[in-house]
């Protein structure tokens, strides 16, 4: 679950990096897709050879993420199956409670989002143009802007969780470091992906 | 000091045994004084029931000073009814001026799998003791005690293995966790012992043979949401449960970690 999560957040961070390519104009975009699509790692890999391992080693990170969340769901519901007539949340966050719900929320949106942009782009020829094209339209936008919000407090709990699973939460002062960096990677990933919608939708880029 | 005469209503978890269905049953209770603890409370409900003739509650309780862990039903949702205090408290130290006249209070047992009800508010703890039995002790040979300086304790870690050591074994750690998870207990005893020279030679041997058992008795995992420390009423930090999960991955690559 943790190590999973973590390269998950490792790749969000790396296609958050990507995206402001947006910024650059469209021949950087279009020559980075195309370094992503067919060049990367060339000649280690053969021509587009890359590319698969990478989507290979994200899909087995997605699957053992989501198999892990499973597990860990059917065990709770087999450990508690009478639920309390009162409960009242001491310390668990929001964020937190919404980790197994949200997740499916994440992985349903997360189909559309490769339908749009990956497998039916608007211009195949121009990934530049099929994103201009579609955060042009305000819907588009404010329907990222809400999906990121449930990414970013996925991000935002599972990071301070990883590293505890992992080990890395030693005192209270680690607990704090911990969920500050949580809070900061969240912030940082809402932040970058959400800049170049909103900036196309209010003319700043491609216009 | 001055005392206070509260009037309560309370919804308290009947069920007559392990195999019945049970319910929440209301019982008004009048004149308690804000000095009572809440176990004297349930004290004088039960008289009232007895002479009434009526079956009364059956509730666990020992030391009433907050030292032995036999405590603990659900207060309005939390573990010993710390509420939204910022006292970490056990059922018998949690006292009735914490209430306000005319206030209705909902009293449920531990709800855990793991832990099944035996009657009303009792529930079985003893899954706890089989985590025990798979490690959680020392292999040391009895006899004269040895002298104290011969195995030097760093204060830090004396301090922190003492901090765990303060586990009482009460199960709201379980109570608490959505996932009825026992990680704070088991991650108590693991951080109590392998701090000190004398729980090394078991010491990664012992976190799997615990979480084993832990697993197998059908607890919950652990999504570091933070309930159970917050319920614990002897402050158990959250951090030990990366101790143990510390020690976990340090297990599979020692050799005296093996089974």
């Amino acid at each position: 679950m943790a190590v999973t999560g973590l390269i998950l957040i490792a790749f969000l961070l790396f296609h958050m990096y990507g995206n402001l390519k947006v910024f650059i104009g469209e021949e950087a975009f279009n020559h980075y897709a195309e370094w992503l699509k067919t060049d990367m790692l060339y000649p280690i890999f053969p021509k587009g050879g890359f590319i698969w391992c990478f989507r290979l080693v994200m899909l087995a990170a997605l699957v053992l993420h989501m198999w892990s969340a499973i597990t860990l769901w059917l065990r709770a519901k087999k450990a508690n199956p009478d639920s309390y007539a009162v409960k009242k949340r001491l310390e668990r966050t929001y964020s937190s409670s919404m980790m197994r719900w949200g997740g499916i929320i994440l992985a349903g949106f997360l189909v559309f989002h490769l339908y749009q942009f990956t497998i039916a782009p608007r211009d195949p020829a121009s990934p530049y143009n099929s994103v201009v094209t579609d955060f042009s339209q305000w819907y588009f936008v404010l329907f990222y802007a809400l999906w990121l919000i449930a990414v970013c407090m996925h991000v935002r709990h599972g990071f301070w969780s990883a590293f505890a699973t992992l080990g890395a939460n030693t005192s209270e002062e680690s607990h704090m470091v911990l969920n500050a960096l949580a809070w900061i990677v969240a912030l940082l990933i809402y932040i970058g992906f959400i800049l170049p919608p909103v900036c196309i939708l209010f003319g700043l880029i491609g216009a | 000091m001055s005392d206070t005469k509260i009037n309560i209503t309370l919804r308290i978890w009947r069920q007559p045994k392990a195999t019945s269905p049970g319910k929440l049953v209301t019982y008004p209770v009048n004149g308690v004084s804000t000095d009572m603890s809440f176990l004297e409370m349930l004290d004088m409900l039960n008289e009232e029931l007895t002479v009434k003739g009526e079956e009364p509650v059956a509730f666990d309780h020992d030391c009433r000073e907050g030292i032995c862990g036999m405590c603990g039903v659900v207060i309005n949702g939390t573990p010993h009814g710390r509420g939204s205090s910022p006292v970490p408290t056990t059922t018998c130290q949690l006292h009735m001026r914490n209430f306000k006249d005319g206030d209705v209070i909902t009293v449920e047992p531990w709800r855990a799998r793991p832990f099944p009800i035996i009657k009303d508010l009792v529930v079985d703890r003893s899954a706890f003791d089989k985590i025990i039995q798979a490690g959680g002790y020392i292999s040391v040979n009895t006899g004269a005690a040895p002298e104290a300086h011969a195995a030097p304790v760093p204060k830090i870690k004396a301090d922190r293995s003492f901090d765990a050591a303060t586990c009482i074994g009460c199960g709201a750690c379980v109570a608490a966790c959505p996932n009825s998870s026992g990680m704070l207990f088991t991650a108590a005893k693991i951080t109590h012992l392998g701090l000190l020279p004398q729980g090394q030679p078991e010491r990664y041997l012992r976190v799997k043979k615990m979480i084993g058992e832990h697993d197998a008795l059908g607890f919950g995992g652990c999504q570091n949401l933070g309930e159970c420390a917050a319920a614990c009423p002897k402050s158990i930090p959250l951090d030990v449960i990366s101790q143990l999960n510390r020690d976990l991955i340090k297990s599979m690559f020692k050799r005296d970690g093996k089974k």
